[in-house]
């Protein structure tokens, strides 16, 4: 996201990264405060508000009956779409979704699939039909880290989700088989420096970020690089190892008794 | 579905093993630089273009050169015809092969100009997307584009609970991980790490050394590919 930012900015933050600090007084394994409202759109079947420090993004999710894939006809179907509406940033443009959109809904997609975070094999239905169901992430403010907030939003509007079964005939509404709390850590490097919950201007003058998504036990399930800056195995590795043990706490925080099950 | 086989994968190969890999330098002829590769089932063909205008001129950056990119794959590549043209999934993947390249090439040399990455798949059988940036890689090189390395790349994947090397299509379709990987082996530059699936911290350690051994292979191919064209010439 092609934000400019000031040379004498960059200067700034690259000094503070040297001595270990970050602009807005942050510990480098900090997160801003996050936020999670959920249910707040009637129409939809699940939703979710998230709010990392100034970002926001709005998850909806809506449900319905549909044809299942050929090659799976058991199997219930997800499909993921972000909206970078111009509303959130001088930056962002109406018009079909951009490169960075589509990487931003398929990291997120890739998340809440490969965890296996819902049990898409239970959502068949008897006239063999399956369950549809549409992530849609409207991002409403961009202050920086949109996947995390974005793959956080998509975790906690399914949670909240319900499926509307009684109104096309299937029986009474249940929430959806939740497996598994795939939470996104995405750390960008700074001069050798490991920040995670990047901020705008940080996320702008790193050329690279380090996107890891783990489950309950630690386990990877998605990962994406991005941006044309280089990073080593080692800080690779780094990063990994730290995504994975703050996903555990931002789990725990948000989540708690719920993902014992 | 039976992965191994007296500690051989279904294709005869051993867990650190790539499959076959054939470069062809300079195969088309009006492109500034091209390249060739069947990487097992894969057959994929790049061309550079360029350092040349940009066109639409809006895109030009003042202090240098960009780099486009664009992975497309035939209808009939895949066993089930593909819709043609650009669809979600060759969105995200132009824009990570793209970001994968564009750390060793010289931009700064050309302002005001674009260095245009054409990679058509012509048959993909899993790992298109590294095929096309080694394939991307050699070409750049062939077309004369300074560069301060080569990209060299590969998956590592997990089935049967088993770290491999280059995964195939029924491993890839089957399996259960699947990571990407690209870096300039010289440096040890990593600058495409992609990965879905399952995986263990210990196996993703695992995994990041394979690969990283998988890149260093292709890399020497690369280099010897390039040898061989410009010797060729001087000789004829």
């Amino acid at each position: 996201m092609n934000d400019v930012i000031a040379e004498i900015r960059k200067d700034y933050i690259y000094g503070l990264a040297k001595k270990s600090e970050r602009a807005d007084g942050r510990a480098l394994d900090e997160y801003r405060p996050i936020q999670v409202e959920v249910g707040l759109i009637g129409k939809a079947e699940g939703s979710a508000r998230v709010k990392i420090g100034n970002t926001q993004v709005l998850v909806g999710v809506k449900m319905q009956p549909g044809e299942p894939f050929a090659d799976s006809p058991e199997t219930g179907v997800i499909i993921t779409n972000v909206e970078l509406v111009p509303l959130a940033s001088p930056s962002f443009e109406p018009g079909p979704p951009n490169e960075n959109a589509i990487e931003l809904a398929r990291v997120v997609d890739r998340g809440v699939r490969e965890s296996g975070a819902i049990d898409l094999s239970k959502l068949n239905l008897p006239d063999g039909k399956v369950w549809l169901i549409f992530i849609d992430v409207h991002v409403l403010d961009h202050d920086g880290n949109l996947i995390d907030a974005s793959a956080l939003g998509a975790l906690a509007a399914l949670i909240n989700a319900k499926m509307p079964s009684e109104r096309y005939g299937y029986g009474p509404d249940t929430t959806l088989p939740i497996n598994e709390y795939p939470i996104a850590v995405t750390a960008v490097d700074l001069d050798g420096e490991i920040m995670l919950d990047p901020s705008l201007d940080e996320e702008t003058i790193a050329s690279s970020r380090l996107t890891v998504i783990s489950g309950l036990k630690g386990t990877l399930a998605g990962m994406q690089k991005s941006g044309t800056g280089t990073l080593s195995i080692e800080e690779i590795t780094r990063i990994v190892k730290l995504a994975s043990s703050k996903a555990m706490q931002i789990r725990d925080d948000l989540f708690g008794g719920s993902t014992d099950g | 579905m039976e992965f191994f086989k007296n500690g051989k994968r279904i294709d005869d190969r051993f867990p650190n093993e790539l499959r076959p890999i054939k470069f062809d330098v300079g195969v088309l002829e009006r492109a500034d630089g091209s390249c060739y590769v069947e990487h097992g089932g894969n057959k994929v063909i790049a061309a550079v273009y360029g350092p040349r205008a940009v066109h639409p001129r809006h895109l030009q950056e003042a202090n240098r050169a960009i780099i486009r990119y664009r992975y497309n794959m035939a209808s009939f590549s895949v066993e089930e015809r593909k819709r043609p043209g650009p669809d979600r999934r060759s969105i995200e993947i132009s824009k990570v092969s793209r970001e994968a390249i564009d750390p060793v090439i010289i931009k700064e040399f050309f302002p005001r100009s674009t260095i245009d990455v054409f990679v058509e798949i012509l048959q993909a059988d899993a790992g298109t997307r590294s095929a096309g940036i080694n394939a991307a890689s050699v070409a750049l090189a062939d077309a004369g584009v300074p560069m301060r390395g080569l990209i060299s790349s590969c998956a590592v994947g997990k089935v049967d609970d088993t770290v491999v090397l280059d995964l195939f299509k029924e491993e890839d379709n089957y399996g259960q991980a699947d990571m990407p990987i690209a870096m300039d082996v010289r440096t040890g530059e990593v600058t495409l790490l992609q990965m879905d699936g399952h995986l263990t911290l210990e196996e993703f350690e695992q995994a990041l050394e394979l690969g990283k051994t998988g890149c260093a292979t292709i890399a020497e191919m690369q280099r010897e590919a390039l040898i061989q064209k410009y010797q060729g010439e001087e000789n004829e």
